[in-house]
Parts: structure tokens; C-alpha cells; sequence
């Protein structure tokens, strides 16, 4: 298990140089020069042009710029912005919202989902399962923009139960309504994958097993059947998690969070070629651990999964 | 005689409301606000740090105001009065001798002198990765302003603690009016030891200075009132708090739950509803934003006679009125010349040939065949713009309008982002006329007129080269009088109006909106909310 561990991050370390690499190359082939941007309709003296591609290297051939970025990172500094901010800084603000919005989005998809999805399975056909089912298909073919105006219109400024954006410093409370947005699209999927496998689950001989020697339905369902449910609702829930850290911009525009997700668009708008290489490959590492925890779980949710070295 | 007390009372009430209905209190009056409240301004993070020579937009722009008092500042309507300066004179409109109010102070205690503003000048003179650079060289001709730097680039010259003098290289009537331009800002002497420290945390001399809780990047910045400034601009409030948002849209959201008191621009998908939303508090007026698109003479058939003849039936064939109701829900203004309506001395009905910018569909055909006996016409009427500002609908309806009135072919050219499309028409490279924009720097016609079209300009991305308007600009910019000045510009900009150098579209407007927690909210001619003035309980 450890040295499965250290092998596996390990391999982060060519994910590392080849997401830097490809980002700085992606970036540096955008057409056009971040300098003119600045000026607006104005345009800039030839002079003032070369002074400034001087002081951010930008006259410096690809190479060059690429080795002094990596330079800079591994003396722990991501690079500063045009306007002279600090990437470590920005990542240090924006990423913790991005996380936190993430987690709560999961966790309302977890719950909610994970548990509508057993009721369906055990009452096959029943209510619950058909308003689910229609509910949540609904949610999943809406645009994410519609569904977010709309709940924040409803919810926020006409039923007044949230803050229509998030206030100053994120808090939690402000965090559930564009939280239950996100959890809104991906529901379907956590609810349908629930129920299909709850439902192989069920007719398993250890379930029957365990019914006939006589445990109670309340032993039965949340260890037997949901526990050994829950694989494929796991791996879908950590991609929809990865999906989310990597900044869901829409939404973030929209409720105002001040997440990763804006700041990378931003950055892209203004060419901003250190901010974009960092933030990008925090979160390609991000991604990363993320999955190897993916895998890990998998061991504690079914024994039988081994880990070889 | 004794006056009775209702009388009294209601007398205190009218003056009262006098002095709230004037958004400011008379300068030099009582000390206390007109109310306590903090403002709160829906803003984002500026792009430069907070220093007056590298700030160019907005969201730094706004904060510097409030932070500093230049030598003259700029009322709602354009016009201007002395701030810290308490003159600023000149026999020859050449060499101005500028003095200072006395007893002035930074927020910090250190004293406002005469080289508070020419170190502070001479240093963003020297430095051209400063972005406002341009201002001491193209934007105002100071004598001795040069790209190679240099420790005392401008002729400035300080006689003594309170009074300087400033040659410019060309006799310049309007160069007070320019001086408000936050440019222009003094600095203190402590900023010289750590220009990037106090990016961050600037020391003004103006209505505000930084609050306690300072600036937390990425939520707000917080601004106090500045008990040491004693200029016209006081502070009627209890501060301002710049809340950052994403986006405009939020922003907006956000105006509507009263959650935030001042908006400075409506998203664009609620400029068909914003009047009804806000109702009074709705704000729509001219700004001084000019928007046109240029064809640089070097693109084929647009050059000498020829190109004249296709810029007056382009001009011709477009239906601004159309445009600007229809896709811009009225937030637009057909443009009537070459600068801004809310730009002092703006007067279309006085200017030769300002005729071309009215739609008429037989005269364009009638001029495009002519240039077509010239030369006849090949190929696709190409315009180019940034497909990230919004521009594609009114594009495509100019192209449209050209296609359908001259019977050629148009179409836009999309550029991914702003950056792209400037690099071409940097580079000169562009096969294609192209969407074209001028802010004002400051309310004179002459920065709308001379960075653009005058020979050589920065900003002359036509390549445009007349004699003629180089003569009527250049005796307009020397002349002794408005009025007189205001002849020449009529007359440079009767030449513009033959040669088309760039087909004037039409004026921006600002839109944006106000809570109801607040009052006495103005726009500036600058399209900004003038903040010190908004009032609010607490």
C-alpha cells in the first residue's frame, strides 16, 4: 500500500512537466501581444511596447522563458502577474472558496443523491422514483446559466432564502445555494447510478443471505446493499469533484464566488501567461491526488480490491 | 426679532435639503459629511498596481480619484475648477506657471509641494514601462519629453515651495483642463523609497485614504474619509468600501437586493429591462466614448479619390439611428462628429459636411459608382473586431446594412481577443477595416482629435496624413479663446469629415444604477460615479 502510494505520485512528476509544458506552449502560441491590450484603443509608442516586453520577458525566445518560469517555481514562486500581484497569493485566495464550493456541491450530491437513489431502488416504480427521475432530468438537460439565474432569481431575490451572491469572504451560508446549483446538474447521474446498482446489489446471494439469517432491514441496507453500491457512484462523484476544483466559471460568475474559476478566465483574457501556467498546473496536481484518493477509497469501500506494487 | 420655531424649522430643513440636492457642501464649509453611511461601489481588482503613472482603467482609476487631488478636478458636466492648485497661468499658453494652495498635506502628515508633483511627474516621465508614460510625450507635449528617460526629462521648474513652472513643447490653451487626469497626481516623498509597498497601500492627499481594514484583495478595498484634505471634493459620506465581483452580472443581482449602493455599468442582458427595474435609479447618459471603425489607406481600392468615394458611401449606406435603438436598446447615440456630446464645445450643426453621416441609400450607391468608374470592386467588405468585447451583433448589422444598400458583399472578421485585433493594427498588417474606440483622457476636444488623426500620432492607425487639418488642429490647440478655438476644431474636423480618416458610428453611453439606500448619485462626464458626493444614512 505505501510503496503503491509513493509509485503513484511519483508518476505525478512527468504529469507535472508535461502539463507545464504544454500549457506554456499553448499559451505562448495565443495570437497577439498581452503589451497592446493594456493600452485599450490607445497605442503604445514602439518604445514604450519593447520596454515593457523587456521588464515581463516577453522578448525573450520560448525557451528561455519557459526554463526561468520553472526556475521561479522551484524556488516556490509561481510567477507575478502583469499587475504585480503574487500567483502564490492569488492561488492562496481563490483556491480554498473553489475547494470549499466543491465539497459542499459533493456532499449535497452525496446525501441527497446517494439516498434518493436507495429509496428508488427499494421501491422500484414507486413515487419517489418517478418524481426523481423526472425532476433530475430536467435539471440535467437545463444550461447551467438558466438553472443558476433562475434559482437565483427565486431563491434569492424573490423568496429572499439566500443571498442572491456570495457576500465578502465567502462564507458557508452563502456557498449552499450556488453549492446546490452544481450538485442540481450532476444529480441525475449520482441518483441513476445509485439506483441501477442498488438494485444488482440487492438480488446478490449475500443479500439474501444476510435477509435470511434473519438481520433487519436497517443493518442490511446501509451496510450490505449500500456500501457495496457505492463503487460506481464514487467514481463518478470524484470526476464531478475534479470537474468542480478545476473552477466551474459559469456558476462562479453568476453567484459572484471569488474561486479558481474566474481568475483562470481573467488571466486567459489578459494573456497572463504566468498566472495561467500556475494555476493550471495546481490544479493538473490537484487532479491528480485527487484521483489517487479516488483509489484508495476504493480499498476501504470493498476489501477484495488489492494494491499492488 | 425673534424668528417663530416652526419657521425656523422648516427653514433648516430647506437648507438642509439645498446642500443634499447640490450632492456637496460648499468647499471650505462646516467639516461634518452630510451623512455617515459607507458606500458600497460594485468594482474588480484593478490590473496595475495603485500608482497614478501606471494606471489606465477603471477599476485603479476610480480609486486614485478618491485617493488624490491633481491641480484641477473635473465637475459632472465636464468643466473644470482648482483642486490643490490655487492657479495655473500663462501669457503664451507655453510656459505655465502653476501655484499651490497653501497648507496642503498627505494623509500621512508630509506636506504638499511644489515637487511633490514635479518629482512625481519627472519620474513617469522617464520610465516607459510605465503605461501612462504617454501622457508627458504624445497625450500633452511637455518640452523635453523624450522615450530615452532620463532624471529630469521635463522642463519643469520649481520656484518655491508652493509655485512651479512647465514648458510645453507647443502652445497648448486647453493644458489646465488636462491637469485633472489622474496623471497628473502628486506623489509623497515617501513613495520614491518603495514605489511596489505603495502600489498597494498609496498615500493620497485627497477626500479619502486607505481604511483600516485596507485592501483585501480579491473581496473589497476599503476607503475613509481624509480629515487632512480640505479641497471642493469633502467627503459626504462615511467612506466607500470597492466591493469586487466577478462579473457584471452579479453586480447587478446584487444592485437589485440593495446589497451593493453604486453600479457603473449594466450587463448587457438587462440593458432592454434596467429603466424598469431601477425606475429613477437608473442611470443613462453620454459618456465621453466614441466609437467608429477605420480602414488605413494601404487597403486596396481605399486609397486617394477612390478611397474617399467608398468611405463617404460607406458612411452614407449605415442606418445608425437603426443600430443604435434596436441593438442597443437606445444606450447608444448616433454619432453627429469627431468627439463626444458631453465634451465642451461639441458642435455638429456648425461643421462642413457632417451630412455624411446621415443614411441615405441613393447617394451611397451613387457614390460607390463612381469610385467603381475609378476602379471597380473586387472582393468582400471585410470589418474586423474582438469577438470578446460584445461586438458581433451591431457588426453584423453595419454589414448588413452595407450589404444590402450597396449591393456588395460584407461580413465581419472575427478576432478571437482584444490583444489579437490590436496586434494587426499595430503591426499594420490588417486586410480589413476595423472597429475603432476613443475614451477622453480629459474633457478637450483636442484629445479626441489630435492623437488620432493628427500626422504621426500614436493612435493614427489610419495612417492618416492631411496638412490641412494639421494646420486648423494645431492653430486650434495655440488659440487664446474657446470660441476661437472652437471655430478651428469645427473647421479640422470639416477636413476629417471629407477624408473619413475613421466613419464616426456613434457615442457610448453609460449606464448603470444606484441602490435605494442611497443619494445624490452623479455621473462625471468621465462616465464615473462621483463617489465623495453620494450620500447614505447610516
Amino acid at each position: 500500500m505505501f510503496w503503491y502510494i509513493v509509485r503513484r505520485l511519483f508518476q505525478g512528476i512527468p504529469v507535472f512537466f508535461g502539463s507545464t509544458f504544454l500549457i506554456y506552449a499553448m499559451v505562448f502560441a495565443m495570437p497577439g501581444n498581452p503589451i497592446l491590450r493594456m493600452f485599450g484603443d490607445r497605442t503604445p509608442s514602439a518604445e514604450q511596447v519593447a520596454a515593457l516586453e523587456d521588464k515581463f520577458n516577453l522578448d525573450q525566445p520560448f525557451f528561455v522563458r519557459y526554463f526561468l518560469y520553472l526556475g521561479d517555481v522551484f524556488q516556490g514562486d509561481l510567477g507575478t502577474t502583469f499587475s504585480g500581484q503574487s500567483v502564490n497569493d492569488i492561488l492562496v485566495r481563490t483556491f480554498p472558496t473553489t475547494l470549499r464550493l466543491a465539497l459542499l456541491a459533493v456532499l449535497i450530491q452525496l446525501i441527497v443523491g446517494v439516498t434518493i437513489g436507495i429509496i428508488s431502488a427499494l421501491r422500484k416504480g414507486g413515487i419517489i422514483d418517478v418524481t426523481a427521475l423526472a425532476i433530475s432530468l430536467v435539471l440535467i438537460s437545463l444550461p447551467v446559466f438558466v438553472f443558476a439565474f433562475v434559482a437565483q432569481y427565486f431563491f434569492g431575490l424573490q423568496l429572499g432564502w439566500f443571498r442572491p451572491t456570495v457576500g465578502p469572504g465567502a462564507p458557508w451560508q452563502d456557498l449552499i445555494l450556488p453549492a446546490i446549483v452544481l450538485a442540481g446538474l450532476n444529480m441525475a447521474y449520482v441518483i441513476r447510478l445509485t439506483r441501477a446498482s442498488a438494485i444488482e446489489t440487492k438480488q446478490m446471494d449475500f443479500v439474501r443471505m444476510a435477509y435470511g439469517k434473519g438481520l433487519p432491514e436497517r443493518r442490511v441496507i446501509p451496510v450490505h446493499i449500500l456500501r457495496n453500491s457505492l463503487i460506481p457512484v464514487t467514481t463518478n462523484l470524484a470526476a464531478d469533484f475534479g470537474i468542480l476544483i478545476v473552477g466551474a466559471t459559469v456558476t462562479e460568475g453568476i453567484f459572484n464566488v471569488p474561486g479558481v474559476g474566474n481568475e483562470l478566465f481573467k488571466a486567459i483574457n489578459r494573456h497572463d501567461t504566468p498566472e495561467i501556467v500556475s494555476i493550471v498546473t495546481i490544479l493538473v496536481i490537484v487532479y491528480v491526488l485527487v484521483n489517487l484518493a479516488i483509489d484508495l477509497l476504493y480499498g476501504v469501500l470493498d476489501p477484495r480490491i488489492r494494491y499492488v506494487k | 426679532m425673534r424668528i417663530p420655531r416652526i419657521a425656523a424649522l422648516a427653514g433648516g430643513i430647506a437648507v438642509a435639503a439645498a446642500l443634499t440636492l447640490a450632492g456637496c457642501a460648499p468647499s471650505g464649509g462646516s467639516d461634518t459629511p452630510a451623512s455617515t453611511g459607507v458606500v458600497t461601489f460594485a468594482w474588480s481588482e484593478p490590473e496595475n498596481p495603485l500608482i497614478p503613472a501606471n494606471t489606465n482603467e477603471v477599476n485603479g482609476g476610480i480609486v486614485l480619484q478618491n485617493m488624490f487631488a491633481g491641480l484641477v478636478y473635473y465637475k459632472a458636466d465636464g468643466s473644470w475648477d482648482y483642486d490643490a492648485a490655487e492657479s495655473i497661468e500663462s501669457d503664451d499658453n507655453k510656459t505655465w506657471t502653476i501655484k499651490l494652495k497653501a497648507d496642503q498635506t498627505f494623509s500621512d502628515g508630509s506636506p504638499v509641494t511644489s515637487n511633490s508633483f514635479v518629482d512625481a511627474w519627472q519620474w513617469a516621465a522617464a520610465d516607459p514601462t510605465l503605461l501612462n508614460q504617454y501622457y508627458f510625450i504624445d497625450g500633452v507635449a511637455f518640452q523635453g519629453g523624450t522615450y530615452d528617460g532620463g532624471e529630469n526629462t521635463l522642463a519643469l521648474n520649481v520656484v518655491d515651495d508652493t509655485t512651479f513652472t512647465v514648458e510645453l513643447a507647443t502652445p497648448r490653451a486647453d493644458f489646465p483642463s488636462a491637469l485633472g487626469y489622474t496623471v497628473f497626481d502628486p506623489l509623497p516623498k515617501s513613495f520614491f523609497d518603495d514605489p511596489k509597498a505603495f502600489g498597494e497601500n498609496p498615500i493620497g492627499n485627497g477626500p479619502y485614504k486607505f481604511g483600516p481594514d485596507g485592501w483585501q484583495h480579491g473581496t473589497k478595498l476599503s476607503l475613509v474619509p481624509n480629515e487632512a484634505y480640505n479641497g471642493p471634493r469633502k467627503a459626504q459620506n462615511g467612506g466607500i468600501d470597492f466591493m469586487v465581483y466577478a462579473t457584471q452580472e452579479a453586480a447587478y443581482t446584487d444592485l437589485l437586493g440593495d446589497n451593493v449602493d453604486v453600479v457603473e455599468a449594466v450587463p448587457t442582458n438587462a440593458l432592454a429591462t434596467f429603466h424598469d427595474d431601477l425606475g429613477d435609479r437608473a442611470v443613462d447618459q453620454a459618456a465621453a466614448v466614441f466609437q467608429s471603425f477605420t480602414i488605413n489607406e494601404n487597403l486596396p481600392h481605399f486609397s486617394g479619390e477612390e478611397g474617399k468615394l467608398r468611405r463617404a458611401a460607406l458612411s452614407h449606406a449605415i442606418d445608425r439611428k437603426e443600430i443604435t435603438d434596436v441593438i442597443f436598446n437606445g444606450t447608444r447615440t448616433p454619432a453627429r462628429d469627431f468627439t463626444s456630446p458631453v465634451i465642451a464645445g461639441f458642435d455638429p450643426d456648425n461643421i462642413e459636411g457632417s451630412d455624411v453621416l446621415d443614411f441615405d441609400a441613393a447617394k451611397a450607391k451613387d457614390l460607390w459608382a463612381q469610385a467603381d468608374a475609378i476602379s471597380p470592386w473586387t472582393g468582400t467588405f471585410q470589418l474586423a473586431y474582438n469577438a470578446d468585447g460584445g461586438h458581433q451583433e451591431w457588426v453584423d448589422a453595419v454589414c448588413n446594412q452595407i450589404k444590402n444598400t450597396l449591393g456588395i458583399d460584407a461580413a465581419g472578421l472575427p478576432y478571437p481577443d482584444f490583444a489579437g485585433l490590436r496586434t494587426e493594427v499595430n503591426d499594420r498588417t490588417i486586410k480589413a477595416a476595423f472597429r475603432t474606440g476613443w475614451q477622453f483622457d480629459f474633457p478637450s476636444q483636442a484629445n479626441g482629435l489630435g492623437p488620432l488623426y493628427a500626422t504621426g500620432s500614436g493612435s493614427n492607425d489610419a495612417d492618416y496624413s492631411s496638412p490641412e487639418f494639421d494646420k486648423f488642429y494645431d492653430e486650434g490647440l495655440a488659440a487664446q479663446s474657446q470660441e476661437e478655438q472652437g471655430k478651428l476644431f469645427n473647421q479640422a474636423q470639416g477636413v476629417l469629415f471629407q477624408d473619413l480618416p475613421a466613419i464616426p458610428l456613434w457615442y457610448s453611453s453609460v449606464t448603470g444604477g444606484y441602490s435605494t439606500l442611497v443619494d445624490n448619485v452623479k455621473f462625471g462626464w468621465d462616465s464615473w460615479p462621483i463617489l465623495y458626493g453620494v450620500t447614505k444614512a447610516e
